[in-house]
């Protein structure tokens, strides 16, 4: 009781405290640690703990000096070696939504046109992958993957190959990683676009003369277009940073920039131009977060169906 | 309310021996697992005709439709339309067109555009696309509205989008599920006026697919009334309306009072019934086929029984009652009569003038009718 009158006599309601308490939760352990990230990306480096050199110095006569140094960005330009990882990052995220696409599609309309009791069960069996952390289920995949892994040897065993497909540590086993741990954040937007699809319509295209392939290009694709883009943005946003699946088994040359931000902060100790390179990845995404914003707002309003 | 389907100038085609069937199906079953939904139905719908299936939710109307559209398949039996099997004929290359319960418009194409649709698909060449779909949308009375979205129409709007782009592909056949259903009640009626003249306009054979009697008796040339999957009775609705053929079409199509009896006395010329829910034996001036003794059921609609408060002449087909209850509608007022037996007995009166005689509850009241009004059936 004591509490609520405190409230009251600030002046705070009940429905703002509610609201406000995961803002100021949002603005403590996002907003302050960007501010800290932006402000270390304009600093020079230095041999010191921490690595880089105050943004404000005192300039004598009570003045104090900031300086901006964009050296880090310059620095990202000038070297072609962060220009490709950009590309190769952008590539690879590209490469695994589509994939996830080509998968998830099926499996979304597979769900969303099966029998109520089964779609549950199908669902679940999507979400539960997430029962167990990411890593255990990438490090699953290197005893799949490996020289003498699961997959080798049953090929062997088959006698369908002499010797084992070098498959960890390759392109194939990070696409492999990438599309099987995103899978499920294409398939669950799909899902419940598909879901609130009226197969009705369907029947009217082939009625009017659609055969089923046509009816799907004509009627089904178009109409789950928000679905199509709000998968797409929620694999490919965070696919574009990622790092510990190309670490772990794509191979030395998968050039990503996240690997690349590892690599600066923790091996060269380059603190400003590991920021640098954050911030710039940030700039790159947050296009493609404002189109994800409306398109989720497009499918909330229950525009274009 | 119903008005008699148009009176067609030759004689009826189902009358005529000669005439060839466009729709025609033979013993047609669909069955669900262990569900059947149509039951060995055999039907002949001839070029031009309205024909409705009437039948409550469920009694397997809409999967009869369904399988003329070849969205069903059928378990057993033939469907032959113009003459050719259908069997194995997909639905898009059927000469079948439907228009669905839920009118199914494509959300993201504008009204123009979902005319066109189907012409498209045929490869229509555009110039022809543009006016086709131009005619049939003033036909509809949505000239106006063809840049419109689905979704900034109303339901009567969509309704007649729905029938134009059925129709615009020139179908020979078209099938409608609840064509009406959506619309409310004005509307409606309109509506199906305007059904009407555009079938004899454009001279396509409507199979319509309701569960609203008024609907299939204003809309029909003959209507098929459906009971757990089966056709239980085929007629124009005048036929359907005073010669119902079992209890079930008698009390399924409008109001009905049902008396069971014992036929007494069976002439080929007359037959009289001993009702004892009647408390009185019911006259009837035609013979029927059924054995003495035999249970049978006298139907006799409220219309065409008459209320007086003096006792009427002659001797047979009156009876004494009481005036439970009344409900004035306007046009007509519904008596509810309770007999001595307990029986309660609905009358309607028309009301022709405006201080027609004053009846009121609790009233003493003679009810009789003619001895041509009782339809008797066995079933």
């Amino acid at each position: 009781m004591a509490k609520r009158s405190l409230l009251k006599r600030l002046g705070i309601s009940g429905g703002t405290f509610v609201v406000a308490v995961p803002y100021i939760w949002l603005l403590l352990f996002f907003a302050v640690p960007f501010i800290i990230v932006l402000k270390i990306s304009f600093s020079d480096i230095d041999l010191a703990i921490p690595p880089y050199k105050p943004l404000i110095e005192s300039a004598g006569n009570h003045l104090i000096a900031i300086k901006l140094n964009f050296n880090n960005y310059f620095f990202l330009f000038t070297d072609s070696l962060y220009f490709s990882a950009f590309l190769n990052s952008i590539k690879v995220a590209f490469i695994s939504t589509v994939l996830c696409l080509l998968v998830g599609y099926p499996m979304a309309y597979g769900i969303a046109r099966s029998a109520p009791a089964t779609r549950n069960i199908l669902l679940l069996l999507v979400v539960l992958p997430f029962w167990t952390s990411l890593l255990l289920r990438v490090y699953a995949w290197i005893g799949l993957l490996k020289a003498n892994g699961v997959i080798n040897n049953v090929l062997q065993w088959m006698g369908l190959i002499d010797e084992p497909l070098p498959m960890l540590y390759t392109q194939f086993a990070m696409y492999i990683g990438i599309v099987y741990s995103y899978l499920p954040f294409m398939i669950l937007p799909l899902y419940s676009n598909l879901e609130k699809m009226n197969w009705q319509l369907l029947e009217a295209a082939q009625d009017l003369g659609c055969r089923p392939w046509q009816s799907f290009y004509k009627i089904t694709l178009p109409l789950s277009r928000n679905g199509i883009l709000a998968g797409s943005m929620l694999v490919f946003i965070p696919a574009v940073g990622e790092f510990v699946i190309p670490a772990l088994l794509g191979g030395p040359n998968a050039l990503m920039i996240g690997r690349i931000l590892w690599d600066e902060f923790f091996s060269n100790r380059a603190w400003p131009v590991a920021s640098a390179v954050a911030i710039l990845l940030l700039i790159v995404l947050v296009p493609f977060m404002m189109w994800y914003q409306s398109v989720q707002a497009r499918e909330s309003a229950g525009d274009g169906r | 309310m119903s008005i008699p389907a148009t009176v067609p100038l030759k004689p009826a085609p189902w009358k005529d021996p000669s005439a060839r069937p466009y729709v025609q199906l033979e013993r047609l079953t669909k069955k669900f697992g262990d569900f059947t939904a149509v039951d060995d139905i055999s039907l002949k719908i001839y070029q031009g005709e309205i024909f409705c299936l009437l039948g409550a939710s469920g009694c397997g109307k809409t999967t009869l439709l369904r399988m003329l559209g070849g969205f069903e398949t059928p378990t057993s039996g033939k469907i032959l339309i113009d003459g050719e099997d259908m069997a194995g004929v997909p639905p898009y290359q059927r000469p079948v067109n439907m228009m669905f319960q839920s009118y199914a418009i494509f959300p993201h194409m504008n009204v123009e555009q979902n005319v066109a649709f189907g012409l498209k698909q045929d490869g229509v060449s555009k110039a022809q696309i543009k006016e086709r779909v131009a005619t049939m949308l003033d036909l509809v009375k949505m000239g106006d509205f063809a840049r419109r979205k689905p979704h900034q129409l109303s339901g009567g709007q969509r309704q007649r989008v729905a029938l134009a782009r059925s129709l615009v592909k020139r179908p020979k056949l078209l099938l409608l599920d609840e064509p009406l259903g959506a619309l409310d009640k004005k509307l409606r009626e309109h509506t199906q006026f305007e059904l009407i003249s555009l079938q004899e306009k454009l001279g396509v054979t409507f199979v319509v697919v309701t569960h609203d009697q008024e609907e299939a008796m204003t809309l029909a040339s003959r209507i098929g009334v459906m009971n757990h999957g089966e056709i239980v009775q085929t007629g124009t609705p005048s036929e359907i309306y005073e010669f119902p053929s079992t209890k079930f079409v008698a009390d399924f199509i409008g109001s009905v009072n049902m008396f069971e009896g014992k036929l007494v006395e069976d002439e080929p010329n007359y037959v009289r019934i001993q009702s004892d829910e009647l408390g009185s034996t019911i006259f009837v001036n035609h013979g029927i086929s059924s054995p003495p003794q035999a249970v049978v059921w006298a139907a006799i609609r409220p219309e065409k029984i008459f209320m007086s408060i003096a006792r009427p002449e002659g001797t047979d087909n009156i009876v004494q009652g009481a005036v439970q209850d009344i409900a004035y509608l306007g046009d007509l007022s519904i008596f509810l009569v309770k007999l001595p037996t307990g029986k309660v007995v609905r009358v309607t009166r028309p009301n022709t003038s405006r201080h027609s005689e004053e009846i009121t509850w609790d009233q003493q009241v003679y009810l009789n009718w003619d001895s041509t009004s009782p339809v008797v059936v066995t079933r």
